[in-house]
């Protein structure tokens, strides 16, 4: 098992969709949402929340800084 | 462990700069201008030099640049950025002065003032988008597009007999000895908005060295003007952009 778990949260109303942060995440653990914001972007989640190590690197290509993220050590 | 025992404020390791406006940038999704504007909010948060840094913003997408970033900023004409920021530093030397230039506004009309600004040994930072096009006029060919790159005004690809070659002038101006670190760096991966921030950081604190104008060069995208989704544009920059402008540190003194 992981030694760290992550948890991203996304500021989905100004999410623009771009799925930078899809492609960056190591561990596969954000897509984008099937419904879509106010603006009419898919915006991006967190489909596999358990995979998520706090990485920090869908944060780092965020374009529009929508991306937070915690980690928590497990050990 | 249920997420709401990681969503704990001791737990966050990264979140929005206190330094960016709430403002929605206009920028399109995907688009290296709000990557590199978050890196500059960073770094100026990091360094505690927000009520010294005077930022110049040019014409170009980038054009409302201080709506995003809150610190002082003036606006100059197109291209002109670094002759305003000649001025702000010569008035204000113990001010942090950064111009943020596209290469349409940088490379092409303002050749000749970023030129003698950096001949003259500036004491100002200066960040050059790069990502071969004019993105806000409708994605016209730049003094940087490709050999062969299709823009709507190169529909047949740029042709060197017609339209000349490529302008590397984050090269040219290394040449010159006003510049003290001159450096490309991308945006397009994790690792690569780190080191693109390490250059910033350097490129700033640099000008309390007192050597000279720091020259940061980023590659970006501009998934619109090359009509690509941001993944696949991300991926044809590092196909063909960083073949002719290769990454890393050209100058650093």
């Amino acid at each position: 098992m992981a030694k760290f778990r992550g948890a991203v949260v996304v500021d989905t109303e100004h999410c623009k969709g771009c799925s930078l942060c899809v492609v960056a995440c190591p561990t596969k653990v954000l897509d984008l949402h099937p419904n879509v914001n106010g603006k009419g972007y898919h915006y991006a989640y967190m489909k596999n929340p358990e995979a998520c190590i706090g990485c920090a690197s869908c944060g780092l290509v965020c374009p529009d800084s929508v991306i937070t993220v915690y980690k928590k050590n497990v050990e | 462990m249920e997420l709401t025992d990681i969503i704990k404020e001791e737990n966050l390791v990264l979140k929005k700069s206190k330094l960016l406006t709430d403002n929605v940038m206009h920028y399109c999704p995907g688009c290296t201008h709000g990557v590199v504007h978050k890196l500059i909010a960073e770094v100026i948060e990091e360094l505690n030099i927000q009520d010294q840094t005077i930022g110049v913003s040019p014409v170009g997408c980038s054009v409302f640049a201080y709506n995003y970033i809150d610190i002082d900023w003036a606006e100059a004409a197109h291209g002109r950025a670094p002759a305003v920021a000649t001025a702000i530093s010569r008035l204000h030397p113990e001010k942090y002065v950064f111009t943020y230039q596209g290469d349409g506004d940088l490379a092409s009309i303002g050749c000749a003032e970023i030129m003698h600004a950096c001949n003259r040994g500036e004491n100002i930072v200066v960040v050059f988008i790069n990502n071969a096009i004019y993105g806000m006029t409708g994605g016209q060919m730049a003094p940087t597009t490709l050999l062969g790159q299709v823009t709507s005004t190169t529909p047949y690809g740029r042709d060197a007999k017609l339209n000349g070659f490529p302008m590397k002038i984050t090269e040219l101006l290394a040449q010159l000895d006003g510049t003290c670190y001159v450096t490309r760096q991308s945006a397009d991966t994790p690792a690569a908005v780190r080191k693109t921030k390490n250059a910033l950081k350097k490129a700033f604190q640099n000008t309390r060295r007192q050597k000279g104008v720091s020259f940061v060069e980023v590659v970006g995208t501009c998934n619109s003007g090359w009509k690509m989704s941001p993944v696949d544009a991300n991926k044809w920059m590092r196909e063909h952009m960083f073949e002719k402008y290769p990454l890393g540190d050209i100058k650093d003194i």
